[in-house]
Parts: structure tokens; C-alpha cells; sequence
């Protein structure tokens, strides 16, 4: 496929998971919208990592896995950020009893 | 129109109306099912682009690990359909076209550039394989992946100090 195609793709769900964080107030569904954008992005870097593979990257032969290598880091760190934000999540809950983020304005004085 | 085209245009499809899924829901576990979706059609791409390796890691550490660990905590704070109030519609309205708008200008600003009709290659190649980007990970990553260790760990001390009683 052309390359556009999945800029197109990639950019869909990037500004749906954008929507999603200006729209919803329920905490959790934000977070799950981060992850939305965080896929959308590997996606795209795999994409990239294929385009590039016959033009001026063959003869750099470690140049396309870069971009793999760095999907799957980024996996590491969205897995470490998860653990973190829900046990976040969770404190905020057992404080305020509900997970609505207006909750947080009292954060302001 | 090959069989890669209908199944790049179908997982698209699957892709997007389940992020819109993940959105609309007004039950934070019908989201996370919709976002399960949005994750097998991803590793679909994947394994179109014959990056295995992704799309296996991408099914167990997302689909597996992370969406089990929201159902976990959803189930844990034991929320109702009806726990989000109902919120000021303009905000709503203006959320969603600031959107639009975002992908609008992504949208012009890229679709005049020349590098657009580059072909991604499909099928073949062997960049994605495990035994390659295994060879790259411990030959040219090696500190970043045992930094990525620590970084675990510090996770999961903070998680557990985070979320214990006082």
C-alpha cells in the first residue's frame, strides 16, 4: 500500500483518541485514549520501517529494525506508565470516591 | 484489488470504529472491549507488514496485559453506566470539532508532499522477524533494554507504594 494511506489511518485514530481525551471526564476511558494515540503511533513507525527498507536505507542494513526496536520500547514504557496511572487512579478513587476528573480542581488552591 | 488491499481496508475499517467505540461507550467495559478490537486490528497491520514480531508482543503485552489490568481495576471500583454525569453538551461540541479541526490541518499539510505515494512494502522482508530484531536488540540496544529493567522495577515499587493503605 502507499504510504498514505496509513498516515491517514494513523492519523484517524490519533485525533479519535484526541476526542476522547477532550470529551470524556470519566479518568479511566482518558487513559484508554492515551493508549488509543500510543498505538496509533507504533503503527505508524512500522509503517515508515517498511517504506524505507528499498530506497536510500539499503545500505544501512540496521536502519528499518531501528524503528521496530523503538515500537517495542515504546511498549515497555506504555506497560510501566499503565501500572503507575491506574495505581494512581485507583488512590484518587478510594479519596473522592468516583473517577470524575473535575474531582481534581480541589488540586488548585 | 488483491487479497492484502481488502484485508488492509477491512482491518482499517475494524480499527476505526473501534476507537470510535472506545469513545462513545458510555460503560468504561464496553470501551475497554471496543479498545481490545482496536489492538487485534492493529496486530492485524502488523502481520501485514510481516512484523511478527510486533504483532505477537502487541497481543500479549496490550491485549493481554494492560486491557486485564483495566477490566481489573474497573472491576474493582465496581462503576455503574450511570457514574459519569451528563456533561454540558457545548463542551461535547467543542471537544469534537477541535478534533476535526486537529485532523484537518495534519490532513492538508501532508497530502501535498511528494514522499505520499511511496509504496510500503507488504509482504516479505525479514526486518520484523524475531530472530533479526533479536540480533539487533541484544547486539545494539543491550543497555537500553537493561535500562528498560530498572525501569520496570521502579514501576512496580511505585505501583505498590501508590496504591497501599496507609
Amino acid at each position: 500500500m502507499e504510504i498514505k494511506w496509513y498516515i491517514f489511518l494513523s492519523l484517524a485514530l490519533f485525533c479519535i483518541g484526541i476526542v476522547g481525551v477532550l470529551t470524556r471526564r470519566n479518568a479511566i476511558i482518558i487513559f484508554m485514549c492515551i493508549e488509543l494515540m500510543l498505538n496509533s503511533v507504533n503503527l505508524l513507525l512500522v509503517a515508515f520501517s517498511k517504506m524505507h527498507l528499498s530506497g536510500v536505507a539499503a545500505q544501512f542494513p540496521t536502519l528499518a529494525s531501528d524503528a521496530q526496536i523503538f515500537v517495542f520500547f515504546i511498549m515497555v514504557v506504555a506497560a510501566a506508565e499503565v501500572s503507575v496511572g491506574l495505581a494512581i487512579i485507583i488512590m484518587m478513587y478510594r479519596n473522592t470516591h468516583s473517577v470524575d476528573i473535575n474531582f481534581l480542581n480541589r488540586l488548585k488552591n | 484489488m488483491n487479497i492484502t488491499q481488502i484485508l488492509f481496508w477491512f482491518l482499517s475499517v475494524l480499527a476505526i470504529v473501534g476507537a470510535a467505540g472506545v469513545v462513545g461507550s458510555k460503560n468504561p467495559v464496553y470501551s475497554v472491549l471496543w479498545l481490545i478490537v482496536v489492538f487485534f486490528a492493529i496486530s492485524g497491520h502488523y502481520i501485514l507488514m510481516n512484523a511478527q514480531f510486533l504483532a505477537i508482543v502487541n497481543i500479549i503485552v496490550y491485549a493481554g496485559a494492560i486491557m486485564v489490568l483495566f477490566l481489573f481495576v474497573i472491576m474493582l471500583m465496581n462503576l455503574n453506566a450511570d457514574a459519569e454525569p451528563a456533561k454540558n453538551m457545548n463542551l461535547k461540541m467543542a471537544g469534537t470539532i477541535a478534533g476535526m479541526c486537529l485532523m484537518l490541518v495534519f490532513v492538508a499539510a501532508l497530502s501535498r508532499s511528494d514522499e505520499m505515494n511511496r509504496v510500503s512494502q507488504m509482504n516479505g522482508g525479514d526486518i520484523g522477524l524475531i530472530g533479526y530484531l533479536g540480533k539487533v536488540l541484544f547486539n545494539d540496544y543491550v543497555i537500553p533494554f537493561e535500562i528498560s529493567s530498572v525501569l520496570f522495577l521502579s514501576a512496580m515499587v511505585g505501583a505498590v507504594v501508590i496504591g497501599k493503605k496507609e
